[in-house]
């Protein structure tokens, strides 16, 4: 069985396998695993597959990339086998990355300091004064302990012989790690026995490693710095994730570290700089922020003293981290340690400044400023990548052997005129690990490989992630590996000894004093997102139902007969724009005027089948109004909201963005209903989420508010409507509209009648469709926002309430009572004003975004 | 860093200025919240003295840190959160200046190649501090026509002040004053296509002809006094800020020159500050909330003051 399995892998001669040794036989650390997949049955493998990607499509898991057709969510491409390391190689691994982040920490510090690395010549100033990620507003910053570097990031690849190389360093703000976990998250469901058999070390303490030691070091922030108030014990640091926003690439992931880390996801805008202190903008007024673990980069930080032209930083950040006041991580400027051009010098400087060898080496690398290195590498041109030297240059990798003729000529002459902007690396031959190819003979085929390793800084060092991120190019011979242009990735597990458990740093753990019972920290626009989810949540649902009683109504009747109800429920379609005459015409118009021609048809009713082809255009087009575009615009309200939903609410909400929008041609009447139930369920259970999933915190009433003003007025709408109908119209629709059919049936097993319908949609207070209960849970959420935040106006509401408890059911509840369609439209205004009114109280609006006034 | 220190010493002032430099922001509507970073008061270095500074707010700042940036340069931090639709800084200063080298020293400097080779070589401090001033950086870049430019004036071996002064007049020559052809965004190709600008134009064009050739220059801040037409009198806030450029020589150390006005810096120009371009010591960056369109009026005045008999304290 197992040469089967291998019939088709191909350990190649020249590369490093990460599963065959040289003589062909499986390394120690891959038996298992081969083991395994040849006793399973034929299609195991397959199932296993099958679970991975649903759960990356379910849990949402994307990588936003640039050129993508289809937008900024692309799935993340996760293949079903790990990248193994036993304990043994790891340990190399793992102390040759804390020497190397300690060791770019020192550069860091001398750099931004004292210079030293200049004067003795160990780094030519070019590489510093000449390059625009130096900072020159952040030199002379003080950090805690000297720690400038609080999260770093390598990209190492193995050559043929064995040894593992570092490419490159991430020192800005590294990504990537979040992926790591989520791969982690999602594999070990598959291999759990597996797992536990290979001793494969959990990477979840990394993280909280990470946010201890951030802690720690916030706390010595609000100490520490020029106006310091220290931290009481039994308060806790604010730690904030600084992100630029939904349409950078690695959102998912920066949402998702947030969510597992349990920081506020903020943009820039939800932070000010007052006093030298950065605070969180939130409802209950300012915050101060402690710790930034930042993903914006660098120069985009702080349009005072940085890159004018950002809109993503906080103004006045440089001057708050110069004061001591916050602590961003990594700290401004810290990108500057990226340029390819330094790991020439890492050697020298290594031995100087930690007076010791590199434990492992970099990838071989020239900077062209050196006029020696200049001329060897313009004679060994082929078998180098020559990459710039500084960002700004904003130049590509040109593969030497890429180059020909005039196209070389030019590059070298470039080369000469500019020595110091390019710098040259030998192309590595990467390894090569088994991943699993569904259909191929044996199903196993070889990929070149690339291992991203991460570590965090402590008070006490460095400690590394024990795994990574390893990234598999789309074939076997892949140059270069990256995911922005679509390579696929691994988990990376690392086998731990029996005698060595996990490194627990000693630091301070969350005590009884600590706990937090409410979300002091919820932020304006956090609070702006949740109210209008909950509004969009129920417009969606709304929608839906509309669309599938309008469906079945149109369907149930006899052809060309329509019941006495149909023309309310037209109008209803045509208040939400569901049916627009002028619209619709022309979207059938194509077809039909080839046959006879659009005249024959302007003036005259609708005919049915031009009423079902816009009702079904309505369910899935995002180009015309109705559902398709209201969960598109659902979905973009819940991106903003990124870690304050659950993985479980963001699978529902995925699964029914999938079945709405993933529709490749216009579904058939019965596909329709079909994804119509299904949106309805999703709804449900996303209601059910915000019920019984989300803690009764500010954010969860903004939210609940949301969903009532939004259902409020759609009821009140309806109801408006159908009191006006035709008295021999039929009731049941109206009721199927209002989720109300089942209860009405358990009640009065007969036909609706009027007084029994509306007692149970405007009257009955435990109905969750009724008007009166939507009345009374609005009161109350607005009561309890005014206790926290202040009055905001929802006295207003009170009299309407009044008369509303005032109705009789003797008197009140009967067929077209004017006065009573006065109340509803009085009600139906009066939702929408008090919407207006919460944001004009609550949220920031976008005419209030600062700009810039210099430079004069 | 020996020219960044208040070395005045006790050399014989040759002028002294009295300087206020108003700047005044109209907003369409009400601005909540301003945050400035200012670089309007005069550093104090070897040949000049700053002997009195204020810098007045209206409305009040809530708030202001004074600091000193990477070049050694006194900076404000400065925010206002009172809400208000007009914003008036006023930088008061009295300073006193020392004067510069003669003409003769000039002609004797160092082979500019020579301190071209030095700037690659050489760790000492001061050629490592110079090294800040030689790299492209975000309104000066580097480029073969801009050395072609210079190259003219650098001959072979010939030294190096001596064919800064020659760059410096042909820049004058060259090159129109016009306050419409650009602004502080037009890039430098275009100003020496262009052949027109303003003082901020071509002082970033020199800077740039220069660091072409691998050699130092540092962008100055300041103002300059202007001499009203014969017989009438000074015109309050008729002057504006000005810009110029110093160039490294290691036998004098930093010698500014002046191309908008073609000459030697002696005892009429006014330091703010230093950077490597207008970018590091903008007088006035700042971010607002709320404020719509804006307009902005900026009035400058230099007033000679007698020399005083003693060295200020």
């Amino acid at each position: 069985m197992l040469e089967q399995l291998l019939a088709q892998y191909r350990a190649a001669p020249d590369s490093f396998d990460e599963m065959l040794d040289a003589s062909g036989q499986p390394r120690p650390q891959w038996r298992a695993m081969l083991e395994l997949m040849a006793a399973d049955a034929p299609d195991a493998m397959r199932q296993r597959i099958d679970t991975v990607q649903s759960q990356v499509r379910e849990n949402g898991v994307t990588y936003n990339v640039y050129s993508d057709a289809r937008g900024i969510q692309r799935p993340w491409d996760l293949n079903v086998l790990p990248l193994i390391l036993p304990q043994d190689e790891w340990s190399g691994i793992e102390a040759a990355v804390i020497q190397r982040a300690t060791l770019m920490n020192l550069i860091l510090g001398d750099v931004y300091g004292e210079q030293k690395m200049l004067a003795e010549g160990l780094l030519p100033p070019a590489l510093i004064h000449g390059h625009a990620g130096f900072l020159r507003p952040c030199h002379g910053m003080k950090h805690s302990d000297g720690v400038a570097l609080h999260f770093y990031s390598c990209d190492l690849a193995r050559a043929a012989d064995g040894q593992w190389w570092v490419l490159s360093d991430r020192t800005q703000a590294p990504s990537g790690a979040g992926y790591a976990l989520e791969n982690r998250s999602i594999i070990s469901r598959i291999f759990p026995d597996m797992m536990r058999d290979l001793k494969v070390q959990p990477i979840t303490g990394f993280f909280r490693t990470m946010r201890l030691s951030l802690a720690d070091w916030g706390r010595r922030c609000a100490a520490n710095g020029s106006s310091g108030t220290p931290l009481r014990d039994s308060e806790a640091p604010l730690i904030v994730l600084l992100t630029p926003g939904p349409y950078n690439e690695t959102y998912y992931e920066q949402a998702f570290l947030a969510r597992y880390l349990g920081l506020p996801l903020v943009e820039g805008s939800d932070l000010t700089v007052r006093g030298g202190m950065v605070w969180l903008k939130t409802l209950s007024g300012l915050q101060r922020v402690h710790v930034i673990m930042r993903r914006v980069d660098d120069d985009f930080c702080d349009p005072l003293e940085l890159r004018s032209d950002s809109a993503l930083g906080v103004v006045g950040l440089t001057e708050a981290a110069r004061l001591g006041n916050v602590l961003i991580a990594n700290s401004l400027g810290s990108g500057l340690l990226e340029s390819g051009a330094l790991l020439g010098f890492l050697p020298a400087l290594c031995r100087r400044l930690l007076g010791e060898p590199m434990k492992m080496p970099s990838v071989a690398t020239w900077w062209c400023g050196e006029a020696a290195a200049l001329d060897q590498v313009i004679g060994q041109l082929d078998q180098l990548v020559i990459k710039p030297s500084f960002p700004q240059l904003r130049q590509l990798s040109v593969f030497g052997q890429d180059l020909e003729g005039i196209a070389r000529a030019d590059f070298i002459e470039q080369m000469r005129a500019n020595p110091s902007n390019y710098v040259a690396q030998e192309q590595v031959r990467l390894s090569q690990s088994p991943v699993w190819q569904p259909g191929s003979p044996g199903g196993l085929s070889a990929r070149a490989i690339g291992l991203r390793v991460y570590a965090c800084a402590t008070p006490y060092g460095y400690v590394v992630m024990p795994g990574g991120l390893t990234r598999a190019a789309t074939g076997r011979d892949a140059r270069v590996i990256t995911m922005q242009q679509g390579g696929g990735s691994k988990d990376t597990w690392v086998q731990s000894s029996a005698e060595r458990g996990l490194q627990r740093p000693l630091l301070r753990s969350t005590r009884s004093q600590d706990l937090i019972r409410d979300d002091t920290h919820l932020s304006s626009r956090m609070a702006e997102n949740l109210f209008w989810f909950g509004r969009h949540t129920e417009r969606c649902d709304n929608i839906a139902r509309l669309l599938r009683v309008a469906l079945n109504v149109l369907f149930e009747v006899r052809p060309g007969y329509r019941g006495a109800e149909w023309p309310t429920i037209e109008a209803l379609c045509t208040w939400f724009s569901l049916l627009d005459p002028k619209a619709k015409k022309q979207a059938q118009g194509q077809a039909q005027a080839q046959i006879q021609g659009l005249a024959a048809n302007l003036g005259k009713d609708l005919s049915d089948e031009e009423i079902e082809s816009a009702l079904l255009l309505a369910v899935v087009s995002p180009e015309v109004p109705g559902l398709a575009r209201q969960v598109r615009q659902l979905f973009r309200t819940a991106s903003h909201l990124g870690e304050r939903l659950s993985v479980d609410n963001w699978r529902a909400l995925n699964w029914m963005v999938q079945r709405v929008l993933d529709l490749e041609q216009q579904p058939s009447q019965s596909e329709a209903m079909t994804i119509l139930d299904d949106t309805t369920t999703s709804l449900m259970t996303m209601a059910g989420f915000a019920m019984d999933g989300m803690t009764r915190d500010m954010g969860w009433r903004f939210l609940s508010l949301g969903r009532r003003l939004e259902r409020l007025q759609f009821q009140s709408l309806v109801l408006q409507h159908a009191l006006g109908m035709p008295a021999n119209g039929n009731l049941d629709w109206l009721l199927e509209l209002s989720d109300s059919i089942i209860t009405y049936r358990t009640r009065y097993r007969a036909q609706p009648e009027w007084l029994p319908v509306l007692d149970l949609l405007v009257l009955d207070e435990s109905n969750p469709r009724s008007i009166v209960f939507q009345m009374d849970g609005i009161l109350k959420g607005l009561g309890k926002i005014s206790l926290s935040y202040g009055p905001c106006g929802f006295e207003q509401l009170l009299p309407l309430n009044d008369e509303l408890l005032a109705l009789a059911a003797a008197t009140d509840l009967y067929w077209r009572n004017a006065r009573l369609i006065d109340l509803l439209v009085r009600i139906n205004v009066a939702s929408a004003a008090m919407s207006e009114r919460i944001g004009l109280k609550f949220f920031t609006y976008t005419d209030n975004l600062p700009h810039r006034t210099g430079n004069v | 860093m020996s020219d960044s220190s208040a070395s005045a010493g006790h050399a014989w002032p040759c002028a002294r200025y009295r300087v206020v430099h108003e700047t005044h922001y109209t907003y369409q509507s009400p601005v909540s919240l301003s945050q400035q970073y200012l670089h309007m008061t005069p550093r104090s270095f070897n040949y000049q003295q700053t002997e009195s500074h204020r810098i007045l707010i209206d409305p009040a700042e809530e708030e202001g840190r004074d600091g000193t940036d990477y070049f050694g340069n006194r900076t404000r931090h400065v925010t206002i959160t009172v809400p208000h639709k007009v914003l008036l800084v006023r930088a008061e200063s009295t300073v006193a200046l020392t004067p510069r080298h003669d003409l003769e020293r000039i002609r004797a400097t160092l082979p500019w190649e020579q301190l071209r080779a030095m700037m690659t070589r050489d760790r000492s401090a001061e050629i490592l501090e110079a090294c800040r001033y030689l790299y492209a950086s975000p309104h000066v870049n580097c480029s073969p026509a801009l050395e072609r430019y210079a190259r003219i004036s650098y001959t072979l071996s010939r030294p190096q002040l001596d064919a800064a002064q020659e760059l410096c007049h042909r820049i004058h020559e060259d090159f129109e004053f016009d306050d419409k052809a650009t602004d502080i965004s037009t890039p430098l190709e275009e100003v020496l296509a262009g052949r027109r600008g303003v003082c901020q134009d071509f002082a970033h064009l020199m800077i740039g002809c220069l660091r072409s050739l691998g050699l130092p220059a540092r962008y100055m801040s300041g103002y300059i006094l202007t001499h009203p037409p014969a017989g009438q009198p000074r015109m309050i806030g008729a002057d504006a800020s000005h810009a110029w450029v110093s160039v490294y020589c290691p036998d004098l150390g930093w010698v500014d020159f002046d191309p908008t006005n073609r000459s030697l810096v002696q005892c009429e120009h006014v330091t703010l500050g230093w950077g490597r371009d207008y970018s590091d010591v903008a007088p006035m960056r700042g971010i607002v909330l709320g404020g719509g369109e804006q307009e902005l009026e900026v009035r400058v005045t230099v007033s000679p003051l007698p020399i005083t008999g003693s060295t200020p304290a």
